[in-house]
């Protein structure tokens, strides 16, 4: 008998028990839709932070002060970078570009009558360079601006906004805190970071202004900073650097040789690779979890297929008698089973490429990139699933003897 | 003298019912000539479905043989007897046995999806054994849209689609009024005069008057072997 006509039998039949076969089927798309959904949303996450990594120029660090250690304990005593060690690491560590001091603060924004809690950084322009800030609107600070301390602001894309709408805020006047600031700029817009945060809801401010006005000056060091962001010129070899950037503030704070280094480093890529290796774990569990759910779709193809083969035993006792032989029906029932789990395959196709073009484009759902590897893949295994799955039934229908299975009431 | 196209030689069935063994055929020997019309009577339990399932390769004897057309049907495989009941033999059942939710053309077509005979024949062959028992315009009904002597005319035809030497029938009538009994009675007559060779199954000695020969059973031995001078013969009524 021919392939051609064995799949139409099996359609046919199929077809005939149209909401039992799409049940049965339900198993198989949604183990198969589920694993490449699951799938495609890895390399999404995986995209994103390449994305990210790359937004954030690929090489930048963080270093911060911490605690410092005495005889092996740590002391309560929290040691703060200052101005000076930027500029330091700046000059003398060989394959950086920039090294950007950094005073964090928040609070409300006020202009006219809207007000907006966001968060206020103290920066000089050199923030621009190491993170690839650009200006949409207006300009950065002056050098006069960020020496003296001057009561000027560049805002992001978020507070704009929210307080000036589709207002130009270049030259207007808005309070932060407790005193007043002209806008001279707006940051180009830059969506969300590696955490989800919105980077578009901060305003800058120069770092003098911050300290004196908002932080407060620490008498012991005076030019104390939250943390310095360096970023490496391209191709650099970023562990050297780091360790560049260990000994040259080891020395510059006198660091006994035992000792902790009462600062930290972040190398910011590793960090959002590392986060992305977990998410990489968690979503190749995932997708192990839907492959099982495959495995138990065709489970259930299997259970139907018994009560398929006992339901038609008159019919397989018909074929028997009119010429089919073992090799005949076990063909029969073994397309069957395949057809139903390939046309399952394909529906659950069908609904991962859905689901996964309205996360991208409308945000419903999740949003991912598909790997047409796995959909084969997938496809290949459902067709497996239905060919080890359906073997068994198929095999008790072609030993059934004619003359019983003619007589089978 | 020509070998005959059946010989049953002392065949005798045994069906184990647990410890008890119940002998349905005790050692039955005959044999039939191509193109003989056959009645086979007897009282119920008597052995006729069972000589008939043997002659139809459907089940193998216990003891004794039985060839058809010269081959030792007692010593072949699955498939080899698959292969005889596809070619050789056409059955026609009392419960007529159509596939449901199918054409009546596509029942008739089933025997040949087993076949040798090249796809792109079946529509026309099928077409012309339906017309040959006088459904040519009921090709596209499904069963459940035909009445029950219509039916069994279906299932004549998908017996006769691929030629056949032999037709069996299991108590064809048995499932139908005396009027649609009768119409397919002078079905089977004619399928005689055209050189088929019939045997068929019956508990009514009416129906029996048609064949030219009676083989009565009973308690599963052969007891009466009788020829028929004068067979009845039927117009069949219109459709
Ligand atoms: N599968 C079976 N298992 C056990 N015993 C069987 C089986 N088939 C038939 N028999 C027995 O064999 C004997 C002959 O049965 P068979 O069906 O040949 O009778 P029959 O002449 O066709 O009867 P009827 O006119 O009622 O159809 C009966 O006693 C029956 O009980
Ligand atoms: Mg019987």
């Amino acid at each position: 008998m021919k392939l051609l006509i064995l799949f139409r039998t099996a359609i046919t039949a199929l077809r005939v028990n149209i909401l039992r076969s799409f049940l049965t089927m339900l198993g198989i798309i949604i183990g198969v839709s589920a694993v490449i959904i699951m799938v495609a949303m890895g390399a999404g996450a995986q995209q994103q932070v390449d994305n990210q990594i790359k937004s954030l120029g690929g090489n930048v660090f963080f270093v911060m002060g911490s605690f410092r250690s005495s005889g092996g304990a740590r002391t309560a005593q929290v040691v703060r970078i200052n101005e000076d060690d930027a500029g330091l690491i700046e000059r003398q560590v060989p394959g950086v570009e920039a090294a950007a001091p950094y005073l964090s603060s928040n609070g409300q924004v006020i202009y006219g009558n809207l007000n907006w809690s966001t968060g206020i950084n103290g920066i000089d322009n050199r923030s621009f360079q190491v993170r690839d800030w650009e200006i949409a609107d207006g300009r950065e600070f002056t050098q006069q601006e960020i020496q003296s301390g001057a009561k000027v602001a560049i805002i992001g894309e978020r507070v704009h906004k929210e307080l000036f709408g589709i207002s130009n805020p270049i030259g207007q006047t808005m309070r932060v805190k407790n005193f007043n600031v002209t806008v001279v700029g707006v940051l180009a817009e830059k969506g969300q970071d590696a955490r989800g945060e919105d980077q578009d809801d901060v305003i800058f401010l120069p770092i003098k202004t911050v300290r004196n006005k908002i932080t407060g000056v620490d008498s012991t060091n005076p030019k104390s900073v939250r943390f310095i962001q360096v970023s490496a010129y391209d191709g650099e070899d970023m562990d050297y650097i780091e360790e560049q950037m260990r000994e040259l503030l080891r020395q510059r704070m006198r660091v006994p040789a035992n000792a902790d280094d009462p600062f930290r480093i972040r190398n910011v890529s590793e960090m959002i690779a590392t986060r992305a290796e977990t998410m990489q774990v968690f979503n190749t569990l995932l997708a192990w979890v839907a492959s099982v759910s495959l495995v138990v779709g065709g489970i259930g193809i299997m259970n139907i297929m018994l009560v398929s083969v006992t339901e038609r035993t008159r019919e397989i006792g018909l074929r028997m008698a009119v010429g089919a032989t073992p090799i005949d029906i076990l063909r029969q029932f073994l397309i069957e089973s395949i057809v139903l789990c390939g046309a399952g395959g394909g529906i659950g196709v069908l609904i991962a490429y859905l689901f996964v073009f309205l996360g991208n484009n409308y945000g419903i759902g999740a949003g991912g990139v598909i790997d047409t590897q796995v959909v084969f893949l997938s496809l290949g295994f459902s067709a497996l699933i239905g060919v080890f799955f359906g073997y068994y039934p198929a095999l008790k229908a072609s030993q059934l003897e004619p003359i019983d299975a003619l007589r089978y009431e | 003298m020509p070998k005959p196209l059946i010989e049953v030689r002392d065949a005798k069935k045994v069906y184990q019912m647990g410890e008890e063994k119940v002998w349905a055929l005790k050692g039955v020997s005959l044999s039939i000539e191509q193109g003989e019309f056959v009645a086979i009577m007897g009282s119920s339990g008597s052995g006729k479905s069972t000589m008939m399932n043997l002659l139809g390769c459907l089940d193998v004897a216990s003891e004794g043989n039985i060839s058809l057309d010269g081959v030792d049907v007692s010593q072949l495989n699955k498939s080899e007897l698959a292969a005889i009941r596809n070619r050789r033999i056409g059955f026609v059942f009392q419960q007529f046995n159509l596939l449901p939710r199918t054409s009546a053309l596509d029942n008739v077509c089933l025997p040949l999806l087993y076949s040798d005979v090249p796809e792109n024949e079946w529509p026309q062959r099928a077409e012309k054994c339906l017309q040959q028992v006088g459904l040519g315009t009921r090709m596209d009904h499904h069963p459940s849209q035909l009445s029950g002597g219509q039916q069994q005319r279906v299932a004549i035809a998908r017996a006769l689609v691929n030629q056949p030497l032999m037709i069996l029938a299991d108590e064809p009538t048995g499932a139908l009024d005396t009027q649609t009994g009768m119409d397919v009675m002078a079905l089977f007559g004619e399928l005689h005069a055209e050189g088929k060779t019939i045997i068929l199954v019956t508990h009514e000695p009416e129906i029996a008057e048609f064949a030219h020969r009676t083989l009565t059973f009973r308690d599963g031995e052969l007891v009466a072997d009788e020829r028929n001078a004068s067979p009845r013969i039927a117009q069949r009524s219109s459709v």
